[in-house]
């Protein structure tokens, strides 16, 4: 990663105006997705310089926390999803992650991924990556990678996953500027994604690919048609009632459902 | 929404059909293309050179999580750990309870120099005043030395390596393999704990783990077990070895909590909740080096001042609470008189005393006020704090003028271990499971086997003595 050598000199961080919990108005949303354990919540902290506890061991954060942070004149809304290995699963925090990434409208969605382990990391990041094109990988925990004589080789995973990869050491604080610039770029449109699809050929992703019109015309602007039509073939129920009692319709025309409703002093402790 | 041309519909059946044609193992397809991708597309991006230092991480693991070696290993690090809480909490307590005496004793003296009436003196500072007094003096210094060693062990990355040792302990009993990381959150904080269990992915492990979380002694409860530990326990050792053998007292108290905690989840999940422990995986993260600046804030803002904090609110109106109950009188006997004495057969029955009893039911608030409580409770109008300043005149107040024995320290730190969970817990339960029927049981099952407990003890002590 780079190395610059004069922090105060450095344009992107000068820029960054950490807001805490002063979220206000904000003109985007970022969500913090990631497996367990891998420094999402070290991430948070020093992007919104909130000290939500961190702890060296998975499931500490079980609910959303969310703080703000200012870039380049632009305003934020960093939420902290639950660490999660999947998103196919049903537990209760895997959940809030999905549905956040599904249904939260986040303008960008950063999945942080442990870059001592990224095979099982990038699991989760292909499963984002198949329900979301706004995404920005970030590698992070590469101080322990080094330790560890891991090399990440930032080119070719970013042309395998067609989306910005940034590799970060949170509690360093090493990478998050070129973190904060990439967000703004995906944010902002400033980027081509081709983001990395699983399926790419074959009957299953024909299948989709004919559903997703069908379920675009039931539920108009609905964030994630795709998701839907692969619960459908999935043969989910929830997917189903969902549909027939209209409530996805309801998703798609209100402005914002998943707005907030966790209190702010979760983020601020990250307890109740 | 029933034309016959629904839109809703044709998708419905559309799926339908397409479903049938696929062969329905749409997920399977899914999960599989995944698994091969990330293997691919990691096996592409991630160059990973030998190096010795990996080797460390994992001669540590073989170590710390050895059968035979790793559950020993973890008590003597537990031990150590109240050691150095006990050794180090004695001389500041004493100096903070000097000092804050001093002050309500001038405090009173002002109040009487000023001609305010005796009420309001006794009050503000006999009473709400001296129930804040207490709370700091005896939880500050333990909670000060006590938490920053625990967030390292947690910064380190210990907690989960606790995790993997008792792990085959908990799905004998029938739990989860998480179960474990909730009760190690418990050791903090009850109510954290029963909110953790939100990872849980089974309804039936998740109860049981909501249940059984109070069975291991929080923040609010360790000042309670290392006080009593000290005055009494050390005590009856030689000096040489009396902070060590108080330090092991409370650390078999947590070991007592964990094996309340997995025979209870064992009867559970044999009775009431039956069903077989579902797997999951436990991530074994690396050590890492803790940041100190990160441990000192976290384990003094967030969980000493958290803490305190807690402990001041509920003590300031308990202090005034108990001040009224021992100044109001009715033919001649406080109000505090009419209840412990009310209280006093049952308390008797299970080798504590009425005064202990109404404590407990001062302090479901916040448990953190057991010992202020009883010491007030205690005291009743004397002024006299300023002699209680240290642990042999402690000794001489509960031993020499409240008959306390040897079962009445031991039943006392068991029933803190054992009874209702705080009124905080109590809440987070029936918020986690929506049910007033469960979130009764989870409330009252733990004060019934606290009953037992300490009844059956104390039956039998009166027997032999």
């Amino acid at each position: 990663m780079s190395e610059c050598g004069s922090c105060s000199a450095c344009p992107s961080s000068s820029q960054l105006d950490r807001m805490g919990l002063d979220v206000g108005k904000y003109d985007y949303v970022v969500a913090l997705a990631g497996n367990p354990n891998t420094g999402k919540s070290s991430v948070f902290n020093a992007l919104t310089g909130l000290r939500q506890h961190t702890g060296n061991w998975p499931g500490k954060t079980v609910t959303r926390a969310q703080g703000g942070y200012k870039f380049n004149g632009h305003r934020y809304k960093l939420v902290d999803l639950p660490g999660t290995y999947s998103l196919l699963s049903a537990a209760q925090d895997e959940e809030i992650a999905r549905n956040f990434i599904l249904f939260g409208r986040p303008d960008c969605t950063v999945v942080v991924t442990d870059a001592t382990c990224l095979e099982r990391n990038l699991n989760l990041a292909l499963q984002v990556l198949e329900i979301s094109s706004r995404v920005v990988v970030c590698v992070n925990l590469m101080d322990e990678a080094k330790r560890k004589g891991i090399q990440i080789d930032a080119r070719a995973l970013g042309r395998d996953l067609g989306v910005p990869i940034v590799l970060t050491s949170a509690r360093t604080g090493d990478g998050l500027d070129a973190l904060l610039v990439a967000i703004e770029q995906v944010v902002t449109g400033k980027v081509e994604l081709h983001p990395h699809r699983v399926l790419r050929d074959g009957p299953f992703q024909r299948a989709v690919a004919e559903l997703v019109p069908m379920v675009e015309e039931v539920a108009p602007g609905l964030p994630n048609a795709r998701w839907v039509a692969m619960r459908l073939l999935d043969g989910d129920h929830r997917v189903r009632q969902a549909l027939l009692s209209g409530e996805l319709t309801e998703i798609a025309s209100a402005q914002k459902v998943y707005e907030e409703k966790i209190p702010m002093t979760i983020a601020q402790g990250g307890r109740e | 929404m029933s034309e016959p041309t629904n839109p809703v519909d044709a998708l419905l059946d559309r799926a339908q059909d397409l479903r049938q044609t696929l062969g329905g193992n749409f997920r399977d397809e899914l999960v599989e293309a995944i698994y091969t991708d990330a293997q691919a597309i990691a096996d592409r991006a991630s160059v990973k050179s030998d190096s010795g230092r990996l080797d460390f991480d994992q001669r540590i693991d073989r170590l710390l999580t050895a059968p035979m070696l790793g559950l020993p290993l973890m008590l003597l690090m537990l031990g150590g750990v109240f050691w150095l809480t006990i050794a180090g909490a004695n001389v500041p307590s004493q100096m903070l309870m000097s000092g804050l005496f001093w002050v309500e004793g001038a405090g009173s003296r002002l109040f009487e120099h000023l001609g305010a009436p005796w009420w309001l003196t006794g009050f503000v500072w006999h009473g709400v005043y001296r129930a804040l007094a207490w709370v700091i003096a005896v939880m500050l210094p333990p909670m000060a030395i006590f938490f920053p060693m625990f967030t390292m062990l947690e910064d380190l990355g210990y907690l989960p390596r606790v995790a993997f040792n008792l792990d085959r302990l908990f799905s004998k009993a029938g739990a989860h393999g998480k179960q474990v990381l909730t009760m190690s959150m418990g050791f903090g904080c009850n109510a954290a704990g029963v909110i953790a269990c939100r990872t849980i992915d089974s309804p039936r492990e998740r109860l049981i783990a909501i249940l059984t979380n109070n069975f291991v002694p929080c923040n609010g409860r360790w000042p309670t077990l290392i006080l009593l530990a000290t005055v009494f326990i050390a005590a009856a050792f030689p000096p040489e070895v009396a902070s060590v053998a108080a330090a092991g007292s409370v650390a078999m108290v947590a070991v007592i909590g964990v094996l309340f905690t997995l025979v209870l989840s064992a009867i559970l999940s044999r009775t009431v909740l039956k069903g077989t422990p579902s797997a999951f995986t436990l991530e074994l993260p690396p050590y890492r080096r803790p940041s100190v600046v990160r441990i000192l804030y976290t384990s003094l803002i967030d969980r000493t001042m958290f803490v305190l904090w807690r402990a001041i609110v509920f003590s300031a109106p308990a202090g005034g609470l108990i001040w009224l109950l021992a100044n109001i009188t009715i033919s001649g006997h406080s109000l505090a008189f009419y209840l412990t004495d009310w209280l006093d057969p049952l308390g008797h029955a299970i080798g504590l005393d009425g005064v202990i009893v109404l404590a407990f039911f001062i302090a479901i608030p916040a448990n953190e006020i057991v010992v202020p409580t009883i010491l007030m409770l205690y005291l009743g109008n004397t002024m006299m704090t300023e002699e209680l300043s240290s642990s042999s005149s402690w000794r001489s107040l509960f031993v020499g003028e409240h008959d306390w024995t040897l079962l009445t320290a031991v039943n006392l730190m068991l029933f803190s271990l054992l009874h209702n969970p705080c009124s905080t817990t109590i809440y987070t339960m029936w918020k986690e499971t929506g049910s007033a029927k469960w979130t009764a049981f989870g409330a009252l099952m733990p004060l019934a086997v606290g009953l037992v407990v300490t009844f059956t003890i104390a039956q039998v002590w009166y027997l032999f003595t």
